[in-house]
């Protein structure tokens, strides 16, 4: 939907990344996730007087690669600034960011929707410092009497990814995000998660008359903790602009948060005031000259990234585009594919199990592909035997199962669960013998032209040999017996 | 440029500073006073003058990326006037 009603969707997301370092961006404090409450602060990141930051080098790089991985140009000289406003997760009550001169701008990202490619400028990314945490004594921040600091979060390394007001619709927005973070997954320099809030987003939104070239008045939506939630949030804000302007209404320029259990934006009144930043440069810092050599220097360093790959995948290994796109959208579950395929004859087999039973076992034990027991020599061990007809396809999905829970190779498991798969004549037609006295009615509808009886038949014998007879055999023998009844 | 009396009661909301009438005032004329002394500057020709980012001629300053021991937690909280449960304690944030 890039429409609604008379109107044209027109969004932007800023998105913000937690960077990979160990120490933070202006002291040497751990970065470390989940500790005590203020157990990783010093007085740097309390901005008390005296102190001075000194930049993290590790964070320069990483932002820079993140630049490079978004087709960036990275700037010669970039500089910090001082972003001035009150709020009780800012205890030195500026943060230290980057107004006019970003470390990097001018990029842009493919994205695939709906099985069409879409370019996405990059406005810029820069370098700041991250916020203290807030716990609130009530649900919500309106209905709390007080709140509680921790600081252990002040200070560590983010980049804020701005894009162009080029997308057009929430699904878009969805799109871009996902590969926003297959991107940066594959550069290494965040580990992306939004559960644990390492990756945030905002999005501005605004309509315009169809055929209009000026853009309307936009909202800032926040408070989005998945981006089912931005896609949510944005549908539904689209929707109330819609409204208003049709009903002869004007969009107020403002932030809105978005309220997740009822699923609507709730408008922060008085928060545009504070809108006024008034940047200055951080005298506490010098500037950053990034030299052309590191940069050719960290180009050398990013590893082949999801386009690429997926194009890869394509022409090595003949996968279609939609698989391709998908298993190249992780970076684990790619490396994970690659490994598997190069030992196989049969590449697609690899992709059909790890789009398929491997990555719904992965979805419901809430892990990447990395972390998985099931190696990739596991699935190869595991075709060979279906190729050898050891074991049959359909069995093979309990030996995947149990591979996955137990980390035991494919003819352990096989040995151990008496999997093999019943290729010997005189058994299997021992069992079809049984079925066929079993079944009288069925062979009688068989005999009168009823074709579907057979496949009923097969389903008895498969059943009955708890899915080990091999199905190839079983068809074979039972069509000769019914012919000759 | 000229500095009005509201962009003074504007910026001083801003930083969260209560001023009295005279301050108000006084300020204003200062500010006015600070700004014609930079105007000054302007009759210089500056064009072929890079724009300073910094006072100090230096550049890329860094510290490697190593993590050290923090200050233990009652230390940190030693200036919090409200502290619980290892937090600083504040006011209600945003009114309803
Ligand atoms: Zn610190």
């Amino acid at each position: 939907m890039a429409y609604i009603g008379d109107y044209e969707i027109v969004i932007g997301l800023e998105v913000h990344a937690e960077l990979l370092t160990e120490s933070k961006l202006f002291c040497g404090c751990s970065t470390e996730f989940g500790a005590e409450p203020n157990t990783h602060v010093c007085p740097v990141c309390l901005g008390l007087p005296g102190v001075l930051p000194v930049l993290n080098e590790k964070a320069v790089r990483y932002a820079v690669k993140a630049g490079l991985a978004l087709n960036c140009q990275i700037a010669d000289f970039s500089k910090f600034d001082r972003k001035n406003y009150f709020y009780p997760d800012l205890p030195k009550a500026y943060q230290i960011s980057q107004y006019d001169l970003p470390l990097c701008r001018k990029g842009k990202m493919r994205v695939m929707v709906n099985g069409e490619v879409k370019e996405i400028g990059i406005t810029r990314v820069h370098l700041e410092e991250e916020a203290g945490k807030s716990v609130h004594s009530a649900e919500t921040i309106l209905g709390s009497d007080y709140s509680k600091e921790d600081y252990n979060r002040t200070g560590i390394p983010l980049i804020e990814i701005v894009s162009e007001p080029d997308m057009r619709s929430p699904e878009e927005a969805k799109a871009y995000l996902e590969r926003l973070k297959t991107i940066l997954q594959y550069t290494g320099v965040s580990d992306v998660k939004m559960e644990e809030g390492s990756l945030r987003c905002d999005a501005n939104i605004s309509l315009r008359p169809k055929e209009a070239t000026k853009f309307g008045t936009r909202t800032e939506l926040k408070n989005m903790n998945s981006f089912r939630a931005v896609q949510k949030a944005l549908e539904y804000e689209a929707g109330r602009q819609e409204e208003v302007l049709r009903q002869g209404g004007v969009i107020v320029q403002e932030t809105r948060t978005w309220d997740e259990s009822r699923g609507v934006t709730i408008s922060m009144r008085g928060k545009e005031e504070a809108n006024d930043y008034r940047y200055f440069p951080e005298p506490d810092l010098v500037p950053v000259v990034v030299e052309r050599s590191l940069v050719e220097e960290l180009r050398a360093e990013l590893p082949e990234l999801p386009n690429s790959r997926m194009e890869r995948y394509m022409r090595e290994f003949g996968l279609p585009e939609f698989d391709a796109d998908l298993i190249a959208s992780s970076k684990p579950l790619a490396d994970f594919f690659e490994e598997a395929a190069k030992q196989c004859r049969d590449p697609k087999a690899v992709a059909n199990w790890v789009m398929g039973d491997f990555t719904r076992l992965l979805k419901a034990e809430e892990i990447e592909a990395d972390r998985s027991k099931l190696r990739p020599r596991h699935l190869v061990e595991m075709l060979a035997l279906i190729d050898k007809g050891t074991i049959s396809g359909k069995i093979a999905k309990t030996v995947f199962e149990e591979m996955f829970a137990t980390g035991k190779d494919a003819a352990i498991v096989v040995k151990e669960k008496g999997l093999v798969q019943i290729s010997d004549e005189g058994e299997v037609t021992r069992i079809i013998d049984r079925i066929l006295a079993e079944n009288p009615q069925s062979v009688t509808d068989f005999k009168a032209g009823k074709e579907k009886a057979i496949t009923f038949l097969v389903g008895q014998v498969m059943r009955a040999s708890k899915g080990k007879a091999n199905p190839a055999l079983v068809n074979e023998i039972l069509r000769k017996k019914l012919a000759g009844l | 440029m000229m500095i009005k009396r509201e962009d003074v009661e504007h910026v001083a909301m801003l930083a969260r500073l209560e001023l009295s009438e005279a301050d108000t005032e006084k300020f204003t004329r200062q500010l006015n006073d600070i700004l014609q002394a930079v105007d000054k500057l302007k009759k210089l020709d500056t064009a072929n003058v890079e724009p300073t980012a910094h006072a100090a001629p230096m550049k890329n300053v860094f510290r490697p990326d190593k993590a050290r021991l923090s200050w233990p937690q009652e230390a940190v909280l030693a200036n919090a006037p409200d502290p619980v449960d290892g937090f600083f304690r504040v006011p209600k944030i945003m009114e309803g």
